[in-house]
């Protein structure tokens, strides 16, 4: 074997013995209270050195409170709990008047190519002449909006990138009317903290009040400076640069500023962060 | 902190000499030891539930026409789908970062860095080492816990870490953190350096393994006492 080296000392010259110049630390020497047996501060004797091994073996015991992540009940608590704390640091981190990188028309993913996501059906057939918006909730003018209405609103063209949950990325060209000049035509109260829409699909998203008001959320009626494909979501969907793709809710039909969140989305509510800032 | 000890019989003999039966070193302080099993675990469930991310989308390329990089087999995945890896990643991502600022911080405040950091002083043991690693050349005799390619393989490990952290923070916050993710090319090269990194660390820990076994029961068991019997030097 050959790994314990035997040597033998007189007491008297034990002193000889000495391999290193540095003293073991007091604290080293504490066993379950006691002082270990010890001849000098360089020598422990095996019993002594086995329960120190040993201690310091138990002190890596909070290691395996990680085991929790194993058991299934505490599983999913503690991921909600992760993912929760992950939202509560973007809201943190999100920065109201930092605006997302805006591109060249060079860098433009050319409209073929950039890919239609429904969660549902491409096209929910909604009825284009007769749709309006229906407005509710922590609002001084409730009702329907046409889509004149919002579009009567400053126009804003701007080329920003998409990036989808699933990691793939395309800029595109944006058009439509800011979200906060939209929330300021239904007077919404400025302390509500969500907006939350429904879709034509049935599907539905809710957004956080800072990125609503975020310069770059639109609401948006045209992609390449063409009217909204039915595919893209027509006749007006969110665009909002700073989120995910999930967020960008597409054939809105209603919109709901509102102070308690009663309804979260279609994908936070299979798991997702709800946050989900870029 | 360091020691050095002598191991000695429990009971003397009958004329009362002591007799040394080991050496033993303190190598590695408790907050090191912590940091590297908590790690441990975070590393993998980062590693795992990343390629369940990446399977969603597995390619770096323009989702039309889609080319995927690699097919990557589920058996090997953290999550179950995207949106269960995504949980993990987006909570061990804490626990990860929260251990790194956590052995940095000991390391640089307590002085214990010079076990492991990489500097020109070490140059001259690289040659040597690498002439006995690869070459079958003489084992040069030890001075201290880690020799030149050790010192450069954990110096570079410690680099990789904090890598996979600033490429992360650059592909999961682009707009906030819009300066990594120019530094790194934009978005779209922050996912691609963010995979290459867990690539790096992935060959680190292969390497780190093998020399594990290959160092012994004692030198494994340092890592969880903090105690090395008999060193080498």
């Amino acid at each position: 074997m050959g790994l314990l080296r035997l040597s033998f000392c007189q007491p008297a010259r034990a002193k000889l013995c000495v391999f290193s110049r540095i003293p073991l630390g007091q604290k080293n020497l504490r066993v379950q209270g006691q002082f270990m047996k010890k001849i000098n501060d360089r020598q422990i004797d095996e019993k002594s050195f086995r329960l120190v091994n040993r201690r310091e073996l138990i002190k890596l015991a909070p290691v395996l409170a990680l085991g929790a992540f194993a058991i299934p009940k505490l599983q999913q608590v503690l991921l909600k709990k992760g993912l929760g704390f992950s939202d509560w640091m973007g809201a943190r981190l999100f920065r109201p008047g930092h605006p997302a990188t805006t591109f060249g028309n060079a860098d433009l993913t050319p409209p073929a190519k950039f890919p239609i996501n429904g969660y549902d059906v491409d096209d929910p057939g909604v009825d284009l002449e007769n749709w309006t918006l229906t407005v509710s909730g922590a609002v001084q003018r409730p009702g329907q909006y046409k889509l004149a209405q919002v579009q009567a609103l400053q126009r804003v063209r701007q080329n920003t990138r998409h990036v989808c949950v699933e990691g793939w990325d395309v800029i595109g060209r944006f058009g439509g009317a800011k979200l906060s000049d939209f929330l300021q035509l239904i007077g919404a109260d400025p302390t509500a903290k969500y907006i939350t829409v429904n879709c034509a699909d049935d599907y539905y998203e809710s957004l956080d009040m800072a990125t609503a008001l975020h310069p770059q959320t639109l609401l948006c009626y045209e992609m390449y400076e063409q009217p909204l494909t039915r595919e893209h979501g027509a006749p007006l969907r969110l665009q909002i640069p700073t989120k995910i793709g999930y967020k960008q809710a597409k054939y809105l039909t209603d919109l709901k500023v509102t102070h308690v969140l009663d309804k979260v989305g279609y994908w936070e509510d299979q798991g997702y962060s709800w946050f989900y800032g870029m | 902190m360091s020691g050095v000890v002598e191991i000695i019989q429990s009971k003397g003999n009958e004329e009362g000499d002591t007799i040394v039966v080991a050496r033993a070193v303190y190598e590695h302080p408790f907050i090191v030891r912590l940091c590297h099993w908590v790690n441990t675990v975070a590393l993998f469930v980062m590693v795992g539930s990343g390629l369940q991310i990446f399977r969603a989308f597995p390619s770096f390329g323009a989702k039309i026409p889609q080319k995927d990089l690699l097919h990557w087999p589920k058996a090997f995945a953290i999550g179950g789908w995207l949106g269960g890896a995504l949980q993990w990643h987006l909570t061990f991502m804490w626990i990860y970062l929260g251990t790194g600022f956590l052995y940095l911080g000991y390391q640089l405040l307590s002085g214990n860095y010079r076990q492991v950091l990489f500097t020109r002083r070490d140059l001259p043991g690289v040659w040597p080492m690498v002439k006995h690693y690869f070459f079958f050349g003489e084992k040069p005799p030890a001075r201290e816990a880690y020799n030149a390619l050790q010192k450069q393989a954990y110096t570079t490990a410690i680099i990789l870490g904090i890598l996979s952290v600033l490429t992360g923070f650059a592909v999961w916050k682009p707009i906030q953190f819009s300066w990594l993710a120019w530094m790194m090319g934009g978005f779209h090269y922050a996912r691609i350096w963010h995979f290459a990194v867990m690539w790096a660390i992935l060959f680190f820990v292969l390497g780190h393994l093998v020399m594990v076994i290959l160092h012994g029961w004692n030198n494994f068991m340092s890592m969880l006492t903090g105690w090395k019997k008999d060193p080498e030097y």
